[in-house]
């Protein structure tokens, strides 16, 4: 009897380990520690997409309210299904958008923002990739919300937004 | 070409392997005997088969044939061929491949190595590890398979993680397999041993080499990714509790736990049960360290590729042989006879279960410090981080008394010994360490936790193991591990005592007094390589007796862009210069690092102590 007991109850334990490793499976695994506090340096020069003067990303995020930063590639296929939404946060809310051009040609950057339609308050470049990765991308595209008063990063959307991601944002705002 | 090559061998694997599974499934109901000739042919060309599909895959990463989809994911033209040959396993498909050929390898050979043992209980092992092998290919097969093809062939591969071009790292993954892989043919055995009830004295003695092979391979691997850490990484230590060292030392506790309770069952006939739980254990920790990193569920430098269907499908088949395992286990439980002989409190029968006692808790502590984040986060949806702090706590207060039995252990006879025998010698040595420890920890002003005791026991234990060199009741290879492990635990707690740490940013020209030395920013110098760009700084460290140049490097490789530091370190027996540093932005400015590590070659050497103690005993008949 106490053998069956201990058997059951084995096999019920690791029943249970099962599906909570399965559902982890299913979770982001990327881990950001402390997202919610993390003061991140914007103090980098970088040049504008469209003019030739350079800006620091800190002079972009002084007024009231939020600010999105949204990194972005031509060549990158996943930001063209985002930018229905980045078009729609801008028509809709106020909301200061800033787009890092990340690793691309200019002419390709310019061609695809005159096709799909520009959402961008500011944009500024990063050839090298260097200024997203110091603000910590993983890689493109990537959304992050600022609170422009305290500098500080609320929340981190990595991959496309879509439309969790939207509703999640939208919230937040308001 | 040479690719489907590559392809069609696994198929022919496959094939065999279900062969092989039919084969000896039909042989225990007729209890025919079908190890003859045949199937110890269809082995070998098994073996043959995953040796081939291995080759044609480095053979594709030599020769940089981008037509193959793992090749052009992971390597480039311009790297060089050491790197282009270790980038073979330094993916997640080629990875697999490489854990495939160890385990058909390691079945070869332990069907020549167990001749003259059971029928039965050989056909049940090679039942059980080709069930192993069947699951593995078709993963392989079917969600990972290295021989994929991409038409049109691009022209140039995305490279390899630069952080994986390393010389300690190209031979870690190899040997660590070596390691984890071993286990599942003591696995195998362990059930077959069970089914055929044949666990007994000489089953021991058989077993005992294949744990002893995994248990050196395992450290040597530890060793290896640790070096590689504390060269690469640029954090300045040698272990950080990261899951994925984690899932490493976890197999690595238990099968030391295995170790001696084999050696017990060989020199007793004791603790059969313990030894095939163990034996289970450790397995489904290896195949739980597969899963964890190789899912995706942990984000680390090992986590190739992210893809949800891969993780599911190591899951299922981890459980699935974990439930088979508990059920054969428990239903064949009773095939275990108790050894008659009555056995005492003070033997040394009792120390091997206090050393297995100690070790079962080690590993949970580190087994709950693991997964504890993973199920926190499915179940209440809150990310959390389990730090050194945590392991500390748990880990010190026990490691005491695990030193001061570990030094008094190994003393002990078999079956029943006595307690008065406790001499003035141990007593003195004993007085001796408390003396040292405690001039020593009011001299450093150590103020960590339980640091006196912790001394007093890491310092008996240190001398006990050195006397022990004289005594002759142990034998040799027990000696050098336990001596190697002593000095493990020793250097371990100087190094992070001792260690002393500078961090400021500098340009070049600046110079910075630390602990009455003057570091000094000499130049830095930009050299182009093969395939990366790279930034030499020169350092100059000079205090009162001599002078010190380190040039640490800074590399910016190409394809993939990332950026990598090296650290220069100039190592001594008594301590090591550890200086790295990093761009900050780019106004001229580095962040430069120093550290001095005292004792840090210790560590090193004391492993690669305790894993020669584990050659040597594998070379004796009898221990």
């Amino acid at each position: 009897m106490s053998k069956n007991i201990k058997l059951i109850s084995i096999v019920l334990f690791t029943l249970f380990s099962f599906f909570i490793l399965l559902k982890g499976l299913d979770k982001s695994n990327m881990y950001s520690p402390n997202i919610q506090k993390s003061k991140i340096d914007f103090n980098f020069k970088s040049k504008y997409l469209f003019s030739e003067d350079e800006v620091f990303l800190n002079e972009l995020l002084n007024n009231e309210g939020w600010s999105l930063i949204n990194i972005w590639a031509s060549w990158c296929l996943p930001c063209r299904d985002e930018h229905v939404f980045l078009l729609n946060l801008k028509s809709t809310y106020k909301l200061s958008i800033i787009g890092i051009n990340y690793k691309d040609d200019e002419k390709n950057a310019k061609q695809f923002l005159s096709e799909l339609g520009n959402p961008y308050t500011n944009i500024i470049t990063d050839p090298k990739g260097i200024n997203s990765i110091e603000l910590g991308a993983f890689g493109v595209p990537e959304t992050y919300l600022i609170d422009n008063k305290s500098k500080v990063i609320i929340k981190k959307f990595i991959g496309p937004l879509d439309d969790n991601s939207f509703v999640e944002l939208t919230k937040i705002i308001q | 070409m040479v690719n489907q090559l590559g392809n069609y061998s696994l198929y022919i694997a496959l094939l065999i392997s279900i062969f092989i599974i039919i084969k000896t499934s039909l042989s225990f109901r007729n209890s025919s005997n079908v190890l003859g000739g045949n199937i110890f042919s269809l082995i070998s060309v098994q073996s043959l088969m995953v040796i081939i599909s291995f080759l044609t895959l480095i053979y594709a990463f030599v020769t940089s044939d981008f037509s193959n989809e793992t090749v052009y994911n992971n390597s480039h033209t311009a790297k060089p061929l050491f790197y282009k040959i270790s980038g073979t396993w330094g993916n997640h498909e080629g990875s697999l491949l490489l854990w495939l050929l160890v385990l058909t390898i390691f079945l070869f050979l332990f069907t020549i190595d167990s001749k003259g043992l059971s029928q039965k209980y050989r056909t049940l092992t090679l039942f059980f590890q080709e069930i192993i092998i069947f699951g593995f290919l078709l993963f392989i097969l079917f969600t990972s398979n290295p021989f994929a093809n991409i038409f049109p062939i691009p022209s140039e591969g995305t490279g390899l993680n630069p952080i994986l071009q390393d010389p300690a790292l190209a031979i870690h993954p190899p040997i660590l397999y070596l390691g984890y892989v071993g286990t599942s043919i003591i696995f195998s055995s362990s059930l077959g041993a069970i089914i055929s009830g044949s666990i007994n004295k000489s089953w021991a003695s058989h077993i005992k080499r294949w744990v002893l092979i995994s248990w050196v391979f395992l450290s040597i691997g530890i060793l290896l990714g640790s070096i590689w850490a504390y060269y690469e990484l640029g954090w300045g230590g040698f272990w950080f509790w990261d899951p994925v060292e984690n899932v490493s030392l976890m197999p690595w506790l238990c099968l030391t736990a295995l170790l001696h309770t084999v050696f017990t069952l060989e020199k007793r006939g004791t603790f059969q049960s313990w030894a095939i739980i163990l034996s289970i254990t450790t397995f489904s920790l290896s195949m739980s360290g597969t899963f964890l990193v190789r899912s995706g569920i942990l984000n680390s430098i090992h986590t190739f590729a992210n893809d949800p269907s891969r993780g599911v499908f190591i899951l299922c088949f981890l459980f699935v042989l974990i439930f088979i395992s508990i059920f054969i286990y428990f239903f064949y439980q009773k095939t275990i006879t108790a050894d008659p002989t009555k056995t005492f409190l003070i033997s040394k029968e009792t120390a091997v279960l206090i050393n297995n006692l100690f070790m079962m808790f080690f590993l949970s502590v580190v087994l709950i410090g693991t997964v504890y984040p993973i199920f926190l986060e499915v179940i209440n949806n809150e990310k959390i981080s389990i730090g050194p702090p945590f392991y500390h706590k748990l880990m010190i207060p026990f490691l005491i008394p695990f030193l001061f039995f570990m030094a008094i252990g190994p003393n002990i006879k078999w079956i029943k010994d006595k307690i008065g025998k406790i001499n003035l010698k141990e007593i003195f040595i004993f007085i001796i360490s408390i003396v040292i420890s405690y001039i020593f920890v009011s001299k450093f002003g150590v103020s960590y936790l339980l640091s006196l005791p912790l001394f007093i026991f890491s310092f008996f234990l240190f001398f006990v193991t050195i006397r022990d060199f004289f005594g002759k009741n142990i034998n040799i290879s027990q000696k050098i591990s336990h001596f190697g492990f002593s000095l493990l635990i020793l250097s371990i707690l100087l190094n992070g005592v001792l260690a002393k740490e500078h961090s400021s940013n500098m340009r070049v020209g600046d110079e910075i007094k630390f602990l009455g030395k003057i570091i000094k920013f000499q130049k830095i110098e930009v050299i182009k390589k093969q395939n990366y760009q790279s930034l030499i700084g020169e350092f100059n460290i000079v205090d009162e007796n001599n002078s010190l140049s380190l040039k640490p490097e800074i590399r910016i490789y190409d394809q993939p862009q990332t950026i990598t530091s090296e650290a220069d370190i100039s190592s001594t027996i008594f301590a090591d210069n550890f200086l790295v540093f990093n761009i900050i932005k780019n106004d001229g400015f580095y962040n430069v690092r120093y550290q001095i590590k005292p004792f840090m070659i210790w560590i090193w050497i004391s492993v690669i102590l305790i894993s020669l103690g584990g050659i040597l005993s594998l070379k004796k008949k009898n221990v």
